[in-house]
């Protein structure tokens, strides 16, 4: 579906016509990133992010089908393999330092996604879809980088295995033989290795079948925008091409040179030194944490230390989960008719002075030693992270007298609606 | 970006959609540098990525093999391995030698003569690749009681090609006669390869 104005493809010569006529491949394109797909014409750069997802996506599986052609899944080679890669294998650094770093910055431009996706409630109806499909993803990333990072078997991989299968452990009696039985063994070992690295190269797969998902949910209503305001006319889009992907060009470009700043300059910052010893199934390192993307969920999972009716571990496994889960139902907690925080007075204070500071606090909490003052801190801020969404979020909604709305992207771009002043403007140069 | 303020006469060429001066409109100009930028990019990430397939350093690390020919006697062959690929080390008897330099050079499908196989002052010591040129299977011959095929050197059993007493083709699908490896010898009993 598009909007009625939406350009149709035209093929231009022979090959493209008979392509267009037995498997229309260009015109998907066309129509999906090309001058076939109208997008509100006031987009912000925080809607690139989306494109630079995708990007990272790429950028994952290449380095990693690389790297797959190198590494060794067997304890008893799989760290020399990491190193064969890093020493021998030509270009192997760039490729293992490229897709390490790769995982975070996938991680940080899907954050931002997700933030910009919460600041304007883009799950909001009609996009629920989009946003359920969305978090889908991101649990399926998280798996995928568990197990990725498990892979080399250093001292946080092993215990990085250890302690997140031993969240399984918590479930009430089916959970020993289920920790058991997901690592083919009673403490992470060959059995384990194996089926995560076969798991980490299926996963991204799915990944990328659920991305083409969430594109394809996006395309019925379209993108949204900054104000919050459904498309009304053609005067309120442009076409994707030239103009977004112009404008993804230029954000891509700046999200290389910051990545290409920490693969050549800052190769390890973002790692554990402790990764780069050897597995050791006798010594946990004093201090393990996850890598710094779960630091968030590590913090909430640290911060029930008290046996509440159930035990504190199974507390924390719970809240751990719920932490993520609690996102499906946005698109039901948050009732207000306006979507844009711009828009919405007491939405925006909650959202900048309360979730903000609560993930950022969460963020340096999880990578911080099990020690007070940090636990208490967690759990004041592990309670606010659900009351905002629970609590919160649905009473703004009910109590809340949104600023009044533009008429349209048009007059919120322009301050005015004159299809006359537009006429020139608004058309395509190509 | 499409910016405007919605006042036309005011606003200059924020587009770049109007020729210069010097004729040239500002966004074609920015257009194919951004596309050549992308292009040499492009390239630079293809590179290391055809490259990472190349043989690593330590398998280019392993490619010399040293040998001890000492006990080798005439009518005798040894297999030895350079580059994971067997060699076949040959000390000829003199019948075999006569055997090889009584062909018709030109009659051969690969034509070399057994001095240009062999090395100065040790013409009767034969280092072939164990590999046949037709499709890489290992010929026989270089082990007691092997087929040596119909000229008496090696035998092919994978598509049947026969190599003479100096490894050279002189029957069937194979092109070329068995490659003799880059060597030298460093004493009388010493050879290495590669």
């Amino acid at each position: 579906m598009s909007f009625p104005w939406a350009k149709e493809y035209q093929p231009q010569n022979g090959v493209t016509k008979f392509l267009d006529e037995k498997l229309p491949l260009p015109r998907l394109v066309y129509n999906a990133v090309g001058a076939g797909y109208p997008v509100p014409r006031n987009l912000s750069y925080f809607w690139n992010f989306g494109v630079l997802a995708g990007f990272f996506l790429v950028v994952q599986i290449i380095t990693g089908v690389v790297l797959a052609m190198h590494y060794a899944a067997n304890t008893q080679v799989a760290f020399a393999s990491v190193e064969h890669i890093m020493r021998d294998v030509n270009w192997g650094w760039l490729m293992r330092y490229t897709h390490a770093n790769g995982a975070s910055f996938f991680f940080v431009v899907v954050y931002i996604h997700i933030f910009r996706g919460l600041f304007y409630a883009s799950y909001k109806p009609p996009r629920e879809m989009i946003w359920l499909l969305g978090v889908t993803i991101f649990l399926l990333m998280m798996a995928t980088a568990f197990m990725g990072y498990v892979l080399p078997w250093g001292q946080m991989s092993f215990w990085g295995a250890q302690v997140i299968t031993g969240l399984f452990e918590a479930i009430p009696l089916v959970g020993p033989p289920l920790k058991t039985w997901l690592l083919g063994g009673f403490a992470p070992d060959n059995a384990a290795l194996n089926r995560f690295f076969s798991l980490h190269f299926l996963l991204p797969f799915v990944i990328a079948g659920c991305v083409i998902l969430h594109i394809w949910a996006l395309h019925i209503p379209g993108s949204s925008n900054p104000t919050g305001v459904e498309v009304k006319s053609e005067s309120d889009t442009l076409p994707f091409h030239p103009y977004y992907t112009a404008k993804d060009g230029f954000g891509l470009g700046v999200a290389l040179i910051i990545f290409m700043a920490f693969v050549f300059f800052l190769p390890n910052q973002l790692g554990h030194p402790d990764n780069y010893i050897e597995a050791n199934p006798l010594s946990t390192p004093a201090h393990i944490v996850p890598e710094w993307y779960f630091y968030p969920f590590y913090a909430i999972l640290r911060a029930f230390t008290f046996d509440f009716i159930l035990p504190a571990k199974l507390w924390g496994v719970l809240a751990m989960f719920s932490s993520i889960l609690v996102w499906f139902f946005l698109p039901w907690l948050d009732k207000s008719p306006v979507r844009s925080g711009h828009y919405r007075p007491l939405f925006r204070k909650f959202f900048w002075f309360g979730l903000i500071p609560t993930m950022a606090a969460l963020f340096y909490l999880g990578g911080a030693p099990a020690e007070e003052p940090y636990v208490m801190l967690s759990q004041i801020f592990t309670a606010y992270y659900f009351l905002h969404f629970l609590v919160i979020l649905p009473i703004i909604s009910s109590i809340e007298r949104p600023d009044p709305l533009p008429f349209s992207i048009t007059e919120a771009v322009l301050g005015s609606d004159k299809k006359a002043v537009l006429g020139e403007n608004a058309e395509p140069a190509v | 970006m499409a910016s405007t303020t919605g006042n036309a006469e005011a606003t200059p060429d924020v587009t770049g959609a109007v020729e210069g001066d010097d004729g040239v409109r500002r966004r074609d100009f920015i257009n194919i540098a951004a596309v050549s930028a992308a292009g040499v990019g492009g390239l630079a990430v293809v590179y290391p990525l055809v490259s990472q397939m190349a043989p690593s350093a330590d398998v280019l690390a392993e490619s010399t093999t040293e040998l001890d020919i000492t006990t080798l006697e005439a009518g005798q062959s040894i297999k030895a391995v350079f580059r994971k690929q067997p060699v076949f080390v040959r000390r000829l008897t003199q019948a075999e030698i006569d055997a090889a330099n009584a062909v018709d050079v030109s009659s051969l499908r690969d034509p070399a003569t057994l001095d240009e196989i062999t090395q100065p002052g040790h013409g009767d010591v034969l280092v072939v690749m164990g590999v046949c040129t037709h499709l890489g299977c290992v010929p026989l011959g270089a082990q007691e009681g092997e087929n040596k095929g119909e000229f008496g050197g090696y035998f092919c059993p994978c598509h049947g090609s026969h190599y003479d007493t100096a490894a050279r083709i002189r029957k069937g699908p194979a092109p070329t006669n068995l490659a003799v490896p880059e060597y030298q010898f460093t004493s009388d009993t010493t050879i290495v390869i590669g």
